[in-house]
């Protein structure tokens, strides 16, 4: 059976994004990017998939800029066979880029497609679910254990106050969580491996996709920064001043 | 204009972050309101007795298609039809059924807002709260999910709406419902409790998480945790507070051992009082705290209790 994982490229986890002086964005010239972390745990769970034998076949695929190929080098040297780049240089929204999954799904029939519960860039939250609604096909989002046995996928979700557990026919879509599993790192014969597996690269238009944004940005700001206050030396002068400053407790 | 709010419930009783919803929804339109459930009938008895809802739809299932988010979605799309807006309180149900009905819609949702600046345009967190983002939107039709701890829920008595059934569409097929396992607890619900005390990775282990309870009683607190501590084991990830978890806004929040990752910084830092306790003088925790103490968490837990129970 065949997988298909979305990925994003997004600045990396590690780095703390700066707002444009202009309030247009969040700066990204010059920034270290890296796959999704949420992305990676996708990648992750398709290439243990194979590994068990489940899978045949993972087809990674970015949308977005040229530089997203990078990602998509990722995502073989983790254990993708091939990979797909759509490429645009248009700011990425969830329901475009559902869009544009939709005809690639149409095209390469997969049975299962896993994708990170969220791009930490955006923060959305919606991509997966998405494009589940526009292919008809059953969800199971924010996915923390995943079994696939006989033409079905149980999945147990992490829901507020718990976990839920839900069977979906395939084929199915994903979005995986943090608990999901860890990520392996890519070893150096594995990435030098990943530069010859093959990358196809077409754009919205060959896949008949609009991608213009619903969303427009009027600006992006810093959040109102919050001061540190003041150390104390004991729990008497703590509760003192919870009690007769601040009037909390 | 009339809005339609999706409500979240606990067996019948309104969660206050769907009173944050209705008070961010109010600013939009005449609110209507969408139950689910099994318990829809005491959650649309609950719901109508809010102030300013004008009408309660609600969707008794006992099937366990109401806990899937293909049926959920499906209702919505079909109800939108007399709505300019849909919106949610931000919740893991939330999550899972608002962006399929936006896709069924041909919309892109709004997630997480934190002001409203007019019926198109409002302001989002970005980059786990390191940017705030003011999007204006040219669907036709808006789908947003509301970040309770921005809004002042509206009361949960006074109103007096009318209650009308609709049916829940079988949806596209494919999904059963299996299970739902929630985690018992006789505290105050983390996104609402008015304090919260949490541990972060200098708790230890999980063993020693049971040594916040003690200090919880004595304040009402519910008990959160950071990544790390939930990552690590220590506790369940319904505990973490952050921006892949819960986002609160206590007024009195108490960081134990935490070291304040801007992850986790992003989950709490509206709270109104922070106090941090930290044996790392340069814990970033210490540069949003309004008091701190530098030092060793499990020397100052019990004298922190002792004190409480002198002052109390």
């Amino acid at each position: 059976m065949k997988v298909l994982v979305p990925v994003k490229r997004v600045i990396d986890y590690n780095i703390k994004p700066r707002v444009k002086a202009d309030g247009s964005g969040v700066e990204t010239a010059g920034v270290k990017m890296s796959m999704n972390p949420f992305d990676e745990i996708a990648v992750e769970e398709a290439v243990r998939l194979k590994e068990k034998g489940v899978v045949s076949e993972i087809i990674a695929v970015s949308i977005g800029e040229a530089k997203a190929q990078d990602t998509l080098r990722t995502a073989m040297a983790m254990g993708a066979d091939r990979s797909i780049l759509v490429e645009t240089d248009v700011v990425t929204e969830p329901l475009s880029v559902a869009k544009v999954l939709k005809a690639l799904v149409e095209k390469e029939k997969p049975d299962l497609i896993i994708l990170g519960k969220q791009a930490i860039d955006d923060d959305m939250n919606a991509t997966g679910q998405m494009l589940a609604g526009l292919l008809g096909r059953p969800q199971g989002t924010f996915a923390s254990k995943v079994d696939v046995t006989d033409g079905s996928v149980t999945v147990m979700r992490e829901i507020d106050g718990g976990s839920q557990t839900v069977k979906l026919a395939l084929p199915a879509i994903i979005t995986a969580d943090l608990r999901l599993n860890e990520p392996r790192y890519a070893s150096l014969p594995n990435i030098m491996k990943a530069r010859k597996k093959p990358m196809e690269k077409i754009t919205p238009a060959d896949l008949g996709v609009d991608m213009t944004p619903r969303l427009s940005v009027v600006s992006v700001a810093e959040p109102p920064e919050r001061k540190a206050g003041i150390k104390l030396d004991s729990a008497a002068e703590l509760v003192s001043r919870l009690r007769n400053e601040a009037k909390v407790i | 204009m009339a809005v339609l709010v999706y409500l979240d419930h606990e067996g019948g009783a309104i969660r206050q972050a769907s009173r944050s919803a209705i008070a961010a929804a109010s600013r939009l339109g005449d609110v209507d309101v969408l139950v689910t459930g099994p318990d829809a009938a005491a959650a649309a008895k609950s719901a109508a007795a809010i102030p300013g809802v004008k009408k309660v739809l609600q969707a008794t299932d006992t099937t366990g298609n109401s806990e899937l988010a293909e049926p959920v979605a499906a209702l919505l799309a079909d109800l939108a039809a007399g709505y300019t807006h849909i919106l949610a309180a931000s919740s893991a149900t939330a999550k899972n059924v608002l962006p399929r009905a936006a896709a069924l819609l041909d919309v892109q949702p709004i997630p997480d807002i934190v002001a409203i600046n007019d019926a198109d345009t409002f302001v989002r967190p970005i980059y786990a709260g390191s940017a705030l983002a003011t999007v204006k939107s040219a669907d036709a039709k808006k789908i947003i999910t509301v970040r309770a701890s921005s809004f002042d829920p509206v009361a949960g008595e006074g109103g007096n709406a009318t209650i009308e059934d609709v049916a829940l569409p079988a949806g596209p097929g494919g999904s059963t419902f299996i299970a739902t396992e929630l985690s018992k607890s006789e505290r105050p619900e983390l996104e609402s409790a008015r304090v919260v005390v949490s541990g972060g990775n200098g708790m230890l282990n999980g063993e020693n998480f049971k040594l916040l309870e003690p200090l919880a009683d004595r304040l009402g607190a519910a008990i959160g945790a950071s990544r790390a501590a939930v990552d690590k084991g220590f506790v369940s990830n319904e505990y973490q507070v952050g921006q892949t978890g819960k986002i609160v806004a206590p007024e009195l929040y108490i960081a134990m051992g935490i070291s304040g990752q801007i992850q986790h910084l992003a989950g709490m830092k509206d709270s109104k009082v922070i106090v941090a306790i930290n044996k790392d003088p340069e814990a970033p925790i210490f540069q949003v705290a309004d008091y701190g103490i530098v030092g060793d968490l499990f020397t100052i837990l019990p004298q922190l209790e002792a004190e409480l129970d002198k002052a109390g």
